[in-house]
């Protein structure tokens, strides 16, 4: 067992876990922020993806103690308040979800996309950058639509700051 | 249309739960006390189990307790049963070989449980699983249908000789036969519809919670149908009595078919939790999925249709071989008869029939529903016959479907359906256009100086939804009725709330049945509320498969709507002072026409209630149930064109259009229906292109993994082109039919015709990966 000190959603936390503890498993069981979800023991999936230190990254491919010192940010930790982030909101306008299982990790995933390429992306870099996430509900014609949309009101965003 | 009413594509009210990471799973689920189980799994796909030491296992930190299969018996839990009773054409009943939730004697497949360990942690759980040791006594395994069925291969269960579980025919075969001797030519394909693995993205999982005081039990489960789970678990399986049971399926992440069913582990930990005196969670990983998931498809076919000199179709002979696995899954011995066979006419005109199914044991998981169900397997065999007689006949593949189908309605096929109603030249001319066919030998001339291979392939698939009426599945032998019911509880204040026997995981019913509402009383959507998945608080109901919930579902609900909509006016008419003939329910309001006296339904509610001022003898509240029974299956049908280039140097596929046209009838939620058709178009593709479900010879699953086992991603598939074509549905109310299903039985045939077309070789099968279409290019050299 150790102790893993690390920021969530910009508070700071502390948990005694076994060594062998994914940090997936620390924020569903330890940390009950259930929104990340766990779809394969392969890491092929995404449905675990979070922001380390701003990056997407699965979060069943990182040990808790990896991750201390980090600052974490999960799906709950992006809203503003009530005021969903642009791609929470772009998800919800273009239908970008079904069973919504996946959809925490799209969302982290797409987030860091969007900050990576800014307005340079096209559907294909959506498609190819998607690559580490499975959907079985949409068929990602919508999720890579939300993904365009919301590149949009990012950057408009941005530019309002 | 309103702006939230029949029609509008209104934005999903349940989206900001799930998009805020606040969906409730039932993994999310914690109960104080809850212990953890982990199943003990058999590592051979055939084998006698001699023995079980759990000692080690029981020493290991956090340890609650062992359980093995010998107890579950002991304990007089009952076997799983198939719910759907065929017979041979001898006229024998099927072959059903006995499944115990844990194995105590015999493993018949890779993944089944022998034991299982409950601890106080899931990983305490899973390391003292690895402490319990079990000699197994290996036995010969035969891992496919021609294994299987070969003289000398081994049995699986002394119930069915010859690992047959039954042999059965539909249609008239001296008919046929003697249709084909008079046929101008006969075309004929062999065709493996691969094997597939559901995988919905949120693994399979269980919390059972038994209260020894009350001898009451509560199930979580990620089910389609807790209705049918409960009673199944009661009326079945023995693990307790129904008004003892409460089933909640919450938020469910996708089930395609695959969480309709009951599955062993629901029932060991139901038993568990009563052994233990805690709660006892499982929840599987994507390893126990690939494993213990029931599987889809997985058909040998022989299939040969005749014309006539003219090019119309005469006949149709078809004969079909199904794994269903090492043990008959709830709705498997359906699959490939009633929801395949019956589905063979397509949208054509074809006069003689006769279709004949073999489904055998393998030691391989059981195979059952999953989307689609049958009708793919169908539209598959269907549209790859007319793809490849159009090329032997030399005419074009739209102009021979054209000259086949069945345009008066209803038509009866020689094959029990009855379709009620369609238009299929209207949406094969939608997509034509969508596609612009007349341009397509213009873009292969380019394609072909490029130096690619285009193809184009159609498919014009049709299917049966709505699974009904209650009657004509019973004389079929379905072991349940598939109607729906619903409640609508007007509250004092005038808020709705819509209790439904559907399910919703991923439907979007939470919005889409609350636009029937907002259509009818004109109030907003926000006011509102969709209750279902939980056996306390609906009293029963089928479930969501089939592509149901619209055609037999919402339909349920518009008639108890329409229960309370006839007292409510009565109420506002004894209100009003005014006859009830004259009231008209307006923006929420009962209004007396031609005048502009109006009461606002919260005051009509109030009234029901509080009861001060009632019509004489008229009973307060205001909540009415209905259950609604079809009179019809609904038939859902269009057409799907995909153009696609290979390149002959990698065989791989790349996609260059995708359209599609679809007859859905009166569509409630235009934005979610196109969603239900992009999934299903990608789960089709899928099919046609990537998956395949591997056992090797000696059973073991080859393909465990999404490291192995291809799932579709979103750089494999293109953006879809939907168009819509309309005839209402005359056997609801709605004019509705479904859309769940369609994408899945239509695309794959519309993607290897498309291939087979590119490269001029229609010997390929699926899934046509780029290895196998560039031996298919290259010959096998
Ligand atoms: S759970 Fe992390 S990638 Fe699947
Ligand atoms: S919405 Fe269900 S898996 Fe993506």
């Amino acid at each position: 067992m150790s102790t893993v000190n690390l920021t969530v959603n910009g508070k700071p936390v502390s948990a005694n876990v076994e060594d062998r503890t994914l940090l997936v498993n620390l924020l569903r069981d330890h940390l009950n922020l259930t929104g990340t979800h766990v779809g394969c023991d392969t890491s092929q999936c995404g449905a675990c993806v979070v922001h380390i230190d701003g990056q997407a990254v699965k979060s069943c491919t990182v040990l808790a103690g990896q991750a201390s010192g980090a600052n974490v940010t999960t799906i709950e930790g992006i809203s503003n308040g009530d005021e969903l982030h642009p791609m929470q909101a772009a998800f919800r306008d273009n239908h970008g979800l079904q069973c919504g299982y996946c959809t925490p990790g799209m969302i982290m995933s797409a987030i860091d996309i969007v900050n990576r390429y800014g307005g340079k992306l096209d559907e294909d870099t959506v498609r190819h950058e998607l690559e580490g996430n499975i959907c079985r509900c949409t068929g990602y014609h919508n999720i890579v639509k939300s993904v365009l949309d919301a590149a949009g009101r990012m950057s408009v965003a941005q530019a309002a700051e | 249309m309103g702006v939230e009413g029949i029609g509008a594509s209104v934005v999903r009210k349940e989206d900001r739960r799930f998009v805020t990471g606040k969906g409730r799973y039932v993994d999310d689920i914690k109960l104080v006390g809850m212990t953890h189980a982990y199943f003990v799994r058999s590592p051979h796909a055939h084998a006698k189990v001699k023995s079980i030491d759990s000692s080690a296992a029981m020493k290991m930190p956090g340890v609650v307790g062992v359980l093995t299969g010998k107890e579950i018996v002991d304990d007089k839990i009952g076997n799983l049963i198939c719910g759907w009773a065929i017979t041979s054409r001898d006229g024998t009943p099927m072959k059903m070989g006995a499944w115990p939730a844990m194995a105590p004697e015999t493993v018949r497949f890779v993944g089944q449980a022998v034991a299982v360990v409950i601890a106080e942690t899931k990983n305490q759980a899973h390391d003292a699983a690895e402490a319990v040791v079990v000699n197994y006594e290996e036995l010969p395994a035969a891992a496919d249908i021609r294994a299987a069925i070969k003289p000398g291969a081994p049995q699986l269960h002394p119930e069915a000789p010859g690992n047959v579980i039954y042999d059965w025919t539909l249609g008239d075969e001296a008919a046929t036969d003697t249709a084909f001797k008079s046929a101008a030519n006969v075309v004929s394909l062999d065709i493996t519809n691969n094997r597939l693995v559901p995988n919905a993205m949120e693994p399979r999982a269980a919390i059972a919670d038994y209260n020894d005081a009350e001898e009451h039990f509560t199930l979580y489960t990620t089910s389609q149908n807790p209705h049918v789970a409960r009673l199944v678990l009661s009326a079945f399986y023995n693990v307790a009595q129904e008004h003892k049971l409460r089933v909640v399926a919450p938020d469910v992440g996708g089930g395609f078919g695959s969480k309709i069913f009951i599955y062993p582990e629901e029932m060991v930990a139901l038993w568990a939790s009563k052994k233990v005196r805690r709660p006892v969670k499982w929840t599987g990983d994507r390893s126990e999925a690939f494993l213990t998931d029931a599987h889809g498809r997985d058909h040998l076919t022989k299939a040969e249709m005749a014309f006539d000199a003219s090019n119309k179709i005469i006949g149709l002979r078809v004969k079909t071989y199904a794994n269903l696995g090492a043990y008959m899954s709830l709705f498997s011995s359906s699959v490939p008869t009633y929801l395949y066979a019956t589905l063979l006419s397509g949208q054509y005109n074809i006069p003689n029939i006769f279709a004949e199914v073999i489904s055998v044991y393998t030691n391989t998981v059981p195979v059952d529903a999953y989307r689609g169900a049958g009708r793919p397997e169908a539209s598959f065999v269907v549209e790859r016959l007319m793809e490849t007689a159009a090329r032997q006949l030399k005419v074009d593949p739209a102009e021979l479907r054209r000259k086949n189908f069945i345009t008066a309605f209803p038509h009866q096929t020689p094959v029990i359906m009855a379709y009620d109603i369609g238009d299929f030249g209207a949406s094969l001319d939608a997509a034509l256009k969508a596609i612009d066919y007349s341009g397509f030998p213009a873009r292969k001339d380019k394609a072909k100086k490029e130096g690619k291979l285009r193809g184009i392939g159609f498919s014009c698939y049709i299917e049966a939804c709505g699974i009904a009426p209650s009657k004509a599945v019973g004389s079929l032998g379905a072991g349940v009725g598939l109607w729906e019911s619903a409640e609508v509880r007007v509250n004092p204040v005038g808020t709705i709330e819509i209790l439904t026997g559907s399910h919703s995981h991923g439907q979007g019913h939470e919005t889409t049945f609350c636009q029937l509402v907002a259509e009818r009383l004109g109030v907003p959507i926000s006011q509102v509320q969709i209750v279902h998945g939980d056996t306390d608080k609906v009293q029963f109901g089928m479930g969501t498969y089939g592509s149901r919930s619209a055609a037999v579902g919402l339909t349920a609900i518009l008639k108890a709507m329409e229960k309370v909509e006839s007292k409510a006016r009565k109420i506002a008419a004894h209100q009003l002072e005014a006859s009830e003939d004259d009231i008209v329910i307006e923006n929420g309001a009962f209004k007396v026409t031609g005048t502009d006296k109006s009461i606002a339904l919260p005051m009509v509610a109030l009234a029901a209630y509080t009861a001060h001022n009632l019509p004489d003898g008229m009973e307060p509240g205001l909540k009415e149930g209905a259950f609604y029974d079809p009179t019809n299956f609904t038939f859902p049908a269009g057409a799907y064109i995909c153009e696609l280039e290979v390149d002959a140097g990698t065989g791989k596929t790349g996609f260059v259009n995708f359209v599609a046209a679809d007859d859905f009838g009166r569509l409630i939620n235009p934005m979610i229906v196109e969603g239900q058709v992009h999934g299903g178009l990608a789960q089709g593709i899928g099919q046609a292109l990537l998956e395949g479900a591997v056992y090797d010879a000696s059973g073991q699953l080859v393909t465990a993994s999404f490291m192995d086992y291809t799932m579709p991603r979103a750089d494999d598939l293109p953006s879809f082109k939907l168009n819509h074509t309309t005839t209402l549905c005359p056997g609801n109310p709605l004019g509705v039919k479904g859309c769940g299903e369609a994408g899945a039985i239509g695309a794959s045939a519309a993607v290897i015709n498309a291939i087979t077309d590119a490269i001029g070789n229609n010997k390929l099968e699926m899934p046509a990966t780029p290895d196998r279409v560039w031996h298919a290019i290259h010959g096998n050299a």
